[in-house]
């Protein structure tokens, strides 16, 4: 049984922040297989083409038959954890500071044995499930869970590490204004974050829902432009130091192609709310999060973008829009790399069209905010870095990894 | 044991000499160079030669690079006409010790010096964790970071559920090898050990406590391999080579580690050397760590798969006892000095049987057994080999 996690207290100002240290991440190349599918929280392995065995560690040519031809594929995660042991002494400055640190020998039914970490609820010789997981360093690990869910099991510590939970966490929601971010507000004060601090520009501006989002538990709200470099870091001042998780829902979403709308006036606000914007959030609470990535329970952990999925693959019908969305996906390609030394995670959250205003003409599936709420909430707690909400999101990812050119041409109508 | 005729070659007429130990430092600011070069420089003293007579050289070390043996020519001043590097870690000098005999036998290279030798430098040893094989790189060392101990811990762990050893069993191992060790003058660990200490020792990877674990270290440990007649011009005492097995990735099949490659082979060993383990005076089995001692005790044959720990518990393993064993203390004891740790039951094997241990004889040793085993590249020991040597008519 995992030991529900106690509410942390107050931080003791006197004390020492902890720093921020990181397993080695350097992997393979091959290994960068497990690399995608923990960022997706997919379970795989290599499995050959020629023989169909399934191998372990990653390698480049199958140990049956020398095939070269090792594709990831989704594998059956469930396996007998063998033998186990708990590591008290470690040459690494991360492990040296975590230990004692369990970890074990995973016969998988599928054939390979993996090194792994062990969840606390797991037994020698029972039955287990594998999770690949990015660690600290963002580089990919299993680790074995129990067969069924347990009581509290996101608290297990070595789980937790593995994860960016928004349990007793605190968080800031970007922009309070938006269906997504109310929704957004209230999932994480049902997942039980300690503080829900939701940014509201000029407050004095009445806007729908605004009473519902005042009554949700622990939502303080504040002012917060991201469009106002001086607004950002006034907040970064006054709470950049007890905040975990940052949402950024700010949106701008207007459709219309390159050509046919005319002037760039609109494409300077997209730009700016959503490029700029995350670049001046990222700029004022970046070097806060980085010094707080090993703070105790309530450690800084993540920053989740929200992004269309166009930002893969521009969709004409919303050109412009899609340009500014790709513009913020290449700068969390850039954070994701400098927030690591300190162990917090850039979830991108890629959805298709909402059941917003905003998307008022284009037909169904389209995405309600809650349910992008629900998927962002389930991302931080299982860990994940890429997240796709939605039939439209999904189609689009796997049209993608099929036939780029195709769905590009196709996406033009 | 079921022994079929041996098809391989017997390494008559060639035989191993000049036994060199360069004393070991837990740490040391010198390169593996160094201690490779002052190994070569024993060697050479004791057998009279000058550096430019060893026209062979095999060299095994973990922390030489970026060089290897061919570097390692022109940094020592040799023109060999025969040269290996051998970077098997425990494995080390029973590989070096079969391709040099085969060297010498075909007349590729009348004096081979077998060296290997590793420095410690304070932070070296992480270091060469981190980065000891892409699959230790990819799916071990990120998971607590424990080494080897953590590795091995797994391992032991499987094997006392399978075959019910006990940790007091790895213990009376440990012990009587820390006996073997008090005469030896460079053994890093001298303090006589009682079983009640090793019970008490800390936790250092469940059920691995401290004192199944060896001291890295810095050192090196060396030989010559040439014909008997040449060890006798020189006036060197020599010991024979009756039998050699080498095996590698052995049963990996097998979930986890129970066994290796000398349970493949260990038939081939007895039927070339043509003894039996009852004619065995000494066994020196690699003992990083003690249950990889009991694998090796099974698979060559000294007890049955599953009876070592019986068998250590029916056996006294000291230099005095009934099954003396680990004669000079093993790296348990002494040290593990790299890729020296895979040299140091041969080199002591050899001064055993040509009477010149540094700690306490064997009495009446005729026969040895030595065994080696290295490299976990990912969840197992890879390498496997053993040596049966007899001292010279």
């Amino acid at each position: 049984m995992t030991e529900p996690l106690a509410r942390p207290g107050r931080k003791d100002p006197l004390k020492k922040t902890r720093l921020p240290l990181n397993p080695q991440g350097a992997r393979s190349r091959a290994a960068h297989g497990l690399t995608a599918a923990a960022a997706e929280g997919r379970f795989v392995l290599q499995s050959c083409a020629d023989c169909s065995a399934v191998v372990y560690p990653p390698r480049d040519a199958c140990p049956v038959c020398l095939s070269p031809r090792l594709p990831y594929k989704d594998v059956d995660a469930r396996g007998v954890l063998l033998a186990e042991t708990t590591v008290r002494s470690s040459t690494d400055p991360y492990f040296r500071e975590r230990t004692p640190w369990r970890i074990g020998t995973v016969k998988l039914d599928a054939g390979p044995v993996l090194v792994a970490h062990l969840h606390g609820d797991t037994k020698e010789g029972g039955r287990v499930r594998l999770g690949l997981k990015l660690d600290k360093s963002g580089a990919p690990v299993a680790i074995a869970l129990p067969e069924q869910d347990t009581p509290h099991m996101g608290d297990d510590p070595q789980l937790r590490e593995l994860t960016c939970d928004p349990k007793f966490r605190r968080v800031l929601i970007t922009d309070g204004r938006t269906a997504v971010g109310q929704a957004m507000a209230k999932a994480f004060s049902e997942a039980g974050s300690s503080i829900i601090f939701v940014g509201i520009a000029d407050a004095w501006k009445p806007f729908p829902g605004m009473d519902a989002l005042r009554g949700i538990e622990r939502v303080e709200i504040i002012p917060l432009d991201i469009t106002d470099s001086e607004s950002v870091l006034e907040q970064a001042e006054q709470n950049g130091g007890r905040i975990d998780i940052i949402v950024n829902t700010a949106e701008h979403i207007r459709a219309g192609g390159i050509i046919e709308r005319r002037g760039i006036n609109i494409a300077r606000e997209e730009m700016d709310v959503r490029y700029f914007g995350l670049m001046r959030l990222a700029q004022a609470f970046g070097p806060g999060m980085r010094f707080r990535g090993a703070d105790g329970v309530n450690s800084a952990t993540a920053i989740v973008n929200l992004l269309s999925v166009y930002a893969l693959m521009n969709w004409p019908t919303y050109g412009a829009h899609s340009a500014a969305e790709a513009a913020c996906l290449s700068a969390t390609q850039s954070l994701r790399a400098e927030l690591r030394s300190g162990g917090v995670r850039m979830v991108n959250v890629f959805f298709g069209p909402l059941e917003t205003e905003w998307f008022q003409t284009v037909p169904p599936p389209k995405v309600a905010p809650a349910a992008l709420a629900r998927a962002v909430i389930e991302a931080l707690k299982k860990g994940l870095e890429d997240v796709f909400v939605g039939d439209v999101a999904e189609d689009i990812r796997l049209r993608l990894a099929v036939n780029p050119k195709a769905l590009e041409r196709e996406l033009a109508g | 044991m079921t022994s079929t005729p041996s098809r391989r070659k017997a390494y008559d007429g060639v035989v191993l000499c000049a036994p060199v130990t360069v004393p070991y430092r837990r740490y040391s600011t010198n390169s593996a160079h160094w201690w490779i070069g002052r190994a070569l420089q024993a060697l050479t003293k004791q057998a009279g030669l000058q550096p430019t007579d060893l026209d062979g050289l095999s060299v095994s070390s973990f922390t030489v690079g970026p060089d290897t043996a061919i570097g390692l020519t022109q940094h020592f001043g040799l023109t060999p006409r025969w040269l290996d590097h051998v970077p098997f870690g425990g494995a080390s000098g029973m590989v070096g010790l079969r391709r040099a005999a085969r060297a010498v036998q075909a007349g590729d290279a009348d004096i081979v010096a077998c060296v290997a030798g590793d420095t410690n430098h304070v932070d070296s040893f992480r270091k060469t964790l981190a980065t000891f094989s892409r699959f230790a790189q990819d799916a071990v060392y990120p998971y607590g970071s424990g080494g080897a101990n953590a590795s091995f811990a797994l391992i032991a762990k499987n094997y006392m559920n399978t075959y019910g050893a006990r940790r007091e069993d790895f213990g009376k191992i440990c012990v009587a090898q820390r006996d073997n060790a008090m005469g030896v003058p460079h053994a890093l660990m001298k303090k006589a050990l009682t079983l009640d200490e090793y019970m008490a020792a800390r936790p250092i990877s469940d059920p691995i406590h401290l004192f199944d674990c060896v001291m890295p270290c810095a050192g090196a440990e060396a030989f010559l391999v040439c014909s008997e007649q040449t060890a006798r011009s020189l006036g060197l005492k020599s010991v024979r080579v009756l039998s050699t097995i080498e095996r590698h990735n052995a049963f990996p099949g097998d979930p986890i580690q129970v066994r290796g490659g000398w349970a493949m082979d260990a038939g081939e060993l007895w039927s070339m050397a043509g003894v039996k383990p009852d004619d065995i005076d000494f066994v020196e089995t690699y003992d990083d760590y003690p249950v990889i001692t009991m694998m090796q005790l099974e698979d060559l044959g000294f007890c049955k798969k599953g009876e070592a720990a019986d068998f250590v518990r029916s056996h006294t393993l000291t230099n005095d006892g009934t099954f003396p064993h680990n004669t000079c203390g093993g790296q348990l004891s002494v040290g593990q000095a790299g890729a020296a740790g895979g040299y140091l039951g041969l080199v002591e094997a050899l001064r055993q049987l040509t009477d010149a241990p540094l700690g306490t004889h064997v009495p009446d040793a005729r026969i040895g057994l030595v065994s080696g085993f290295g490299m976990i590249n990912y969840d197992r020991g890879l390498a496997s080999g053993a040596a049966i040597l007899a001292r010279a008519a």
